[in-house]
């Protein structure tokens, strides 16, 4: 990796931190609250694509781990790695990373739609299908009821997601930073 | 806000080393989470507050700002748990989050970041086979660390510009100014990263692409 892009992981590790100040929205019934910081998630992998938006979110867990209390809520240290809303911790580098390698893929005619879909599939898809089966076995319920009580959650996601792809298509038409390898003459042609 | 959190005072538990220290708050996180005895949840958060304040010499101003962004989280928790369960479920969960944060604030207070970040250096070692350098990845969290403040200290000015233009509340309209600037800020701490040797040494690939040898 260059220098150029180590700056990319360690500023976007930076800005979902911030985004971790916006104060949660708490939601009665589950011990989750709702937070901007996915919003983070999304736009780090869909800003800088799989690899630096993935390190990104894992430099983010790795200062938060390290004792910073950067997690949305004032939240840090290595207590927030265990118990059941850990696994939407772990999921986030992952679900940066797809929404990355789907932003690539479809980089050349990326626009509104394109950035619905990656941040839908990566941003939502991703993290439930990490982060249910977590609850499930550190909260002691069943996949059906920890499904169930994260549905609250899908309304504050949609409407996120939607958010970062704007986002997303704005940034990549005011300054994108995904490099796709060079085309080919023969595939230009 | 800043997240110069460390208070330079000569203690016995400044002077003890870091990974000392993160593994006690470790073990202290499980334990607590593991014991629903209110006494000893208060116990140890008293324990707590007596080394951060007696053995590490910290002052209670330093404490108290670590401590408050946590306050509104606490309270809603507490008031959660008198509507859902019971007071003594309530107490225990805040004691006890509040026992944790304070260790943390004490881990914290009395340990340099660089102390820190060796610390993971040291932990991500093993990796070395798949290709990561330690000494990169402790530069990466120091950076991060120091971006917070700047990047909060960007989005409000951000956010004062655009309220001076008479746009209120308007979140999502700040995050492209603020994304393109950070993203330009990167290409100039990229130039000034190498410009320190942070590329050094080269890897064969990087090498043969044109780059000086170290």
């Amino acid at each position: 990796m260059k220098s150029k892009d180590l700056a990319y992981v360690a500023l976007f590790a930076a800005i979902v931190a911030v985004l971790g100040l916006v104060p949660p929205v708490p939601v009665p019934g589950i011990p989750v609250p709702i937070t901007a910081q996915t919003l983070g998630v999304m736009l780090a992998g869909s800003v800088l694509g799989a690899r630096r938006g993935g390190l990104a979110l894992l430099t983010f867990l790795a200062v938060v781990a390290v004792g910073a209390p950067l997690l949305s809520g004032g939240r840090g240290g290595l207590a927030v790695f265990v118990g059941p809303s850990a696994g939407y911790l772990y999921s986030w580098p992952i679900a940066a990373f797809v929404i990355g390698l789907l932003t690539q893929l479809t980089w050349r005619r990326f626009n509104l739609a394109w950035a619905l879909v990656a941040n839908l599939i990566g941003g939502i898809a991703v993290i439930y299908a990490i982060g249910i089966p977590f609850t499930a076995l550190f909260g002691d319920v069943s996949l059906t009821a920890a499904a169930t009580g994260s549905l609250a959650f899908i309304p504050g996601d949609l409407v996120k997601a939607g958010a970062a792809s704007v986002v997303a298509v704005a940034v990549r038409r005011a300054y994108p930073v995904i490099e796709l390898p060079a085309r080919r003459p023969a595939a230009a042609g | 806000m800043t997240l110069a959190l460390y208070v330079p005072v000569a203690s016995p538990v400044h002077r003890a080393p870091a990974g000392l220290k993160l593994a006690l708050l470790t073990g202290l996180g499980a334990g607590l989470f593991l014991i629903e005895r209110l006494d000893v949840v208060v116990g140890a958060l008293v324990a707590v507050a007596v080394v951060a304040l007696a053995a590490a010499r910290l002052p209670l101003r330093a404490l108290v700002a670590q401590v408050r962004p946590v306050w509104p989280w606490l309270a809603v928790l507490l008031v959660f748990h008198l509507v859902v369960t019971d007071w003594r479920t309530g107490t225990l969960a805040v004691t006890r989050l509040l026992a944790l944060v304070l260790a943390a604030a004490v881990v914290t207070a009395t340990t340099r970041v660089t102390a820190l970040v060796a610390v993971v250096e040291w932990l991500v070692r093993p990796l070395g086979v798949f290709g990561v350098r330690p000494a990169r990845v402790g530069l990466v969290i120091a950076m991060t660390l120091r971006f917070v403040p700047l990047i909060a200290e960007r989005a409000q000015r951000i956010r004062e510009a655009q309220a001076a233009r008479g746009a209120t509340g308007m979140r999502l309209g700040m995050l492209v100014p603020l994304l393109v600037q950070v993203l330009r800020l990167a290409a100039t701490l990229g130039e000034a990263l190498d410009a320190r040797g942070a590329d050094a040494p080269v890897s064969p690939r990087d090498r043969r692409a044109g780059a000086p040898a170290p």
